[in-house]
């Protein structure tokens, strides 16, 4: 979706203003919001697809006036919400309602650090006919779909270069809808600063950026 | 709550991180609160996981592992040539890898290229060698512009890259995360490998930043 997390080239935002000897965290409950990714991923009750698409979809407003940890946070209730896990008045009651537990905790802390270390990966060991290889040229498709996308604005209909092929990869605009994981390769292309900026970007830099078979064809 | 309230206890560093004060819970800790409870009661997660996964990010993983990588990278060449072409299975040999760094990609800055990341849909970041992410890479500031006018961001940086280099912004828009290998820096062919890692910044890793010589 077109939405206001796809910022790359926007105007106006400001300087960065990077904050000097930066904490890990700046409030206890940052804490807690990183650290029931894990639990609630391994439980299953969203992959990690369907989590960002959730915070595309918080609203544009909302989503610039709150923080990182804000998003992911508005991303558990929402999914845990719409995947009927809990109802709007057990989150503002604070309490589950019914009797005891249903189910036991998928992720026990003592397979916290074999979880962390091991992850996740979205490679798909899976034998897929690459669409291109290194050096051809590419065009990214016009596509403005309304659900989730990896593809950025900035680089749609814009001529690149296959600059690597990673592999195999499960596909986000698919698996964050429950419509499969439709396995294809993904690749870093090449587009030069001025192709994606126009005349006044300098001619030596260039943006590279990971894009699926599904965004491309051939120039 | 009285915005006052709040405003006195944003600037109480020692109460940053122990909202136990007197000061009433702000919406987001409440919703953290309300959110851990009742998954917790439903059997779906336990709290002592959560702490597990906190205490990983604070106090284990961080960039200094990226640095042991870089350290590495510059005293043995074998090892850089594994980490360039094969950036996971390189940086696993010292004992990173995981969540959120699952597929690594190694960029190496050189006197003619210049590299720096970003995420511009959403912030992924290499966890395991570089940690969480800063606030600021995570900021729309960072995100909108990097992309589009690297030189002036690095600029703003303290990082003046000559009109003569290339600069390479990688968009890790897919699940490939990417470091820097940063240029080593003069006046320091005689340096461990410790000596080394010691030098190499979160920044130099992410590519705002080259590393300084030692101060003599």
């Amino acid at each position: 979706m077109n939405g206001i997390h796809d910022l790359g080239g926007m105007h106006g935002f400001g300087p960065i203003n990077p904050e000097k000897d930066e904490p890990v965290f700046h409030a206890a409950w940052e804490q807690r919001v990183l650290g029931m990714f894990p639990p609630m991923a391994v439980a299953g009750l969203f992959n990690v697809d369907e989590f960002r698409h959730a915070i595309e979809r918080m609203g544009a407003v909302n989503y610039l006036t709150s923080s990182y940890y804000d998003h992911w946070l508005h991303a558990f209730e929402t999914l845990a919400l719409e995947k009927d896990v809990l109802t709007a008045e057990e989150l503002r009651t604070g309490h589950a309602i019914g009797s005891g537990p249903r189910a036991t905790p998928a992720l026990l802390p003592a397979a916290v650090p074999q979880i962390i270390a091991s992850g996740a990966s979205a490679r798909v060991d899976m034998d897929v006919k690459p669409k291109f290889k290194e050096g051809d040229m590419v065009v990214v498709k016009n596509m403005n779909p309304l659900g989730h996308t990896r593809l950025p604005r900035y680089c749609r209909d814009k001529l690149g270069c296959i600059d690597r092929d990673h592999g195999v990869f499960l596909f986000p605009d698919t698996h964050a809808h429950g419509k499969g994981e439709k396995p294809q390769h993904c690749y870093s292309v090449y587009f030069s600063a001025q192709e994606l900026w126009g005349p006044k970007a300098s001619r030596n830099d260039s943006v590279y950026v990971d894009l699926f078979d599904d965004y491309l064809v051939p120039a | 709550m009285s915005d006052t309230h709040d405003h006195d206890h944003d600037h109480d560093e020692h109460d940053h991180k122990h909202p136990h004060g007197n000061r009433p819970l702000t919406d987001a800790e409440l919703r953290v609160k309300a959110l851990e409870q009742v998954l917790t009661e439903k059997g779906l997660i336990d709290p002592a996981a959560i702490d597990a996964v906190v205490d990983t990010f604070e106090t284990k993983v961080g960039p200094h592992n990226g640095a042991r990588v870089v350290a590495k990278a510059w005293t043995d060449r074998a090892y850089k040539q594994r980490l360039l072409a094969n950036g996971t299975g390189a940086i696993a040999e010292l004992g990173y890898s995981g969540m959120q760094g699952e597929d690594m990609v190694v960029v190496e800055n050189t006197a003619t290229v210049h590299n720096v990341l970003v995420c511009t849909l959403c912030s992924c970041y290499p966890w395991p060698t570089l940690g969480l992410p800063p606030v600021w890479y995570k900021s729309a500031p960072y995100r909108s512009r990097v992309i589009s006018e690297p030189r002036t961001v690095l600029k703003e940086f303290g990082l003046k890259v000559d009109d003569d280099v290339e600069v390479r912004v990688w968009d890790s828009t897919a699940e490939l995360r990417y470091m820097v290998l940063p240029e080593r820096p003069p006046g320091t062919d005689s340096m461990s490998e410790d000596q080394l890692a010691a030098l190499v910044t979160r920044d130099s890793m992410i590519g705002v930043a080259k590393i300084a010589p030692p101060k003599r």
